[in-house]
Parts: C-alpha cells; structure tokens; sequence
C-alpha cells in the first residue's frame, strides 16, 4: 500500500513538474488572466466603485457573491465543529480545583463538596499545577486592546490598504483567543460566551444577505448596492463604496464569532469546561 | 522580486513543509506548518499580492496554529505511524 501510494505521488508530481513550465510567465500582460476582465477592474473599479484597492472592490462588489458563499462556508465550518465535538453534562459532578490567593495552597474539592463561589481569597484552576501568571495576564491585558483597535481599522480600512472583513474578523478573534489562553475559559465566557458567538456568526451572514435583498426590494440587482443611494443619502458610486463597507462589517462578525466559537470547541473538547 | 531572497524563502517553505509529515511529534508538527504558513505569506508579500499575504499570515500563520495546538492538547503527541 505504502508502495503504490509512493508511486501515485511521484507520479502527480512529475506530471505537476512536467507541466507548470505552460503556464504564463509570472506578471505577463499578454497571458489570458490579464487579457479579458483585469483590465476593466483596473480601469474602472475607481470611477464605479470610488474604492481605491480594487481587490476589495473585487472581493466585496463585482464578485459579491463568491465572498456571500465564502461567508457561508466559514459558517457552516463552525456550525458543523459545533456538531461534531459538543458535549453536554452537568458541570457540578465533578471535582473542582481552587487555590488560595495568598498562601498559595490548592484545595481540591470533591463531588458535591461545597465552596463560596464569590469569594475574592480563592480563584479557580484548570489542573492540579498552574505556575503563576502575572506576567502573562498583564501582558495580555495590555496587548488585547491594541489588536482588537488594530481588527477594526483593518475592517474600517479595507477600502484603501490590504485587509477588509475576513482578515479584520480574524485578527479580532485571535484577540479573543490570545484572552481565552492568557486567563482561563471561564472569564472569556464571562466577556463572550457561547451562545453570543453563535448569535453573533448568524448575524454576520444575514447582515450580508439582508444587503443583497435590500438591493433586490428597492429594485436593483441582488447585492447591486448602488440600489443604496436613496437610504444612504449619497449617489450611486459612493453607495457601492458604503455597501462594501456594510457587507465587511458583516463578513468581519461572522468571522470572529466563528474562529472564536471553534476555538472554544477544540481547546475544552466540546465540553466548555477548562481551556488549554 | 528579489530571486536569492525568493530562492531562500523557496527553500525554507520545502524544509519546512518535509519536515511538518517526516516530525513524529506532532505538536512540533504544528509549529512546523506555522512556520511553513510564514514562508508562504513571505512569498506572496514578494509576489505582490499582498491582500493574500495578509490572509495567510492571520488565518495561516495565527489561528490555525493555535487550533492545531489544541486539537494536539486534547488528542495525543505521538503520531501512530
């Protein structure tokens, strides 16, 4: 088996080695990518669109509708990890880990053993040993606001520099992430929880539907956003540049939410109880 | 394009990406294929397409690390084979 695979492999390979010397030099004019449509995105994206980076005005208005499915997918994605690794059990059964603030000393605390839950002397631990973090919480509560600023100006600013709603949404959810790791499961429920994240994926996408259908009800195309201009007193060519901006903001959600909702799911394995 | 630039970062995209199935621990596994998204974005930010390099680098190189690290957490270290 290991023998035909290998062969199998060779022989995709020579074949790939064989025939990427056809393809057209690498930023040809005369290849047939550049022939046909580039050149209208390049000498029109501006006037249509008034969206300086013609590879959001790409993504988000000529091909909306790849980026509507794309979103779809991420979706999907996080809804089927969802599926596939949720469990459900009732959290007091088991033993839980406290330790003392002050002295240092960890209590286990056996099935039904009972603790003041809202007490500032003990905090909860995930495992028997947890080495203490002040540098790391400190760090993390410094940084996670900078990149989560940073997230919004890559969404906000997508129309003139590389970025826009899935590279914003996933760097809002690694600062999630980089939270939920630095501290504990628990305290990122406490600013996100599950139910919100899920809530929050849906929205995204139905912001990016309800865009096109909006299009549609006042009488345009689907997700023709110059349809837009009545609502957003502007003309036609700055309302497709406010309607991309719209649809990022929903990409950018769907995005988040996703990325956080599959880290949760992973990182406790479906349980939601302890993190990494 | 720089080529010896392009050709070391071509180099250290196949190291990496032979040395991510060769590992037998897989958390490094997991470093390796970072690592690998790294390189990779490296060559698009060379390339010029830099909206994809910034795709790579954030979903590449940032959160799917992190959820290869946890899948290894929650699983085992050790590859069977």
């Amino acid at each position: 088996m290991r023998a035909f695979a290998l062969i199998t492999v060779l022989l995709l390979g020579g074949l790939l080695f064989f025939a990427t010397p056809d393809f057209p030099p690498w930023g040809d004019p005369e290849s047939p990518a550049s022939l046909h449509v580039s050149p209208y995105y390049i000498e029109h994206s501006m006037e249509d669109t008034a969206v300086p980076n013609i590879v959001t005005a790409v993504l988000a208005d000529y091909r909306g509708y790849d980026t509507m499915f794309e979103t779809s997918v991420i979706f999907s994605a996080g809804i089927a990890c969802l599926f596939l690794l949720r469990v459900y059990r009732r959290k007091s059964d088991q033993t839980r880990l406290y330790r003392h603030v002050h002295t240092g000393v960890t209590l286990r605390i056996a099935k039904g053993g009972k603790l003041p839950e809202n007490t500032d002397e003990f905090e909860r631990i995930d495992s028997l040993w947890v080495p203490y973090d002040l540098i790391i919480k400190v760090t993390s509560r410094l940084i996670v606001p900078f990149v989560q600023l940073f997230a919004l100006y890559v969404i906000a600013h997508g129309h003139h520099s590389p970025g826009g709603g899935f590279q914003g949404g996933v760097i809002f959810g690694a600062a999630i992430i980089l939270f939920a790791i630095c501290t504990d499961l628990r305290r990122a429920f406490r600013r996100l929880n599950e139910r919100a994240a899920l809530l929050a994926s849906a929205v995204g996408v139905l912001i990016y539907v309800g865009t096109g259908l909006l299009c549609l009800l006042l009488g345009g195309n689907f997700l023709d956003y110059s349809q837009l201009a009545g609502l957003l007193h502007t003309n036609a060519i700055m309302a497709r540049s406010h309607g991309i901006l719209i649809v990022e903001i929903g990409v950018g959600l769907a995005v988040m939410a996703v990325m956080v909702s599959l880290y949760y799911n992973l990182s406790s394995a479906g349980r939601h109880d302890e993190g990494l | 394009m720089i080529w010896p630039v392009d050709f070391i970062i071509m180099v250290l995209v196949m190291i990496c990406g032979i040395a991510a199935i060769t590992v037998k621990d897989l958390l490094g596994a997991a470093i390796l294929f970072g690592a690998y998204s790294f390189m990779m974005c490296l060559l698009w930010a060379t390339m010029g397409a830099v909206d994809v390099a910034f795709t790579e680098a954030s979903v590449g190189a940032g959160v799917s690390t992190v959820f290869f690290v946890a899948a290894v957490f929650r699983t085992s270290r050790r590859t069977k084979d």
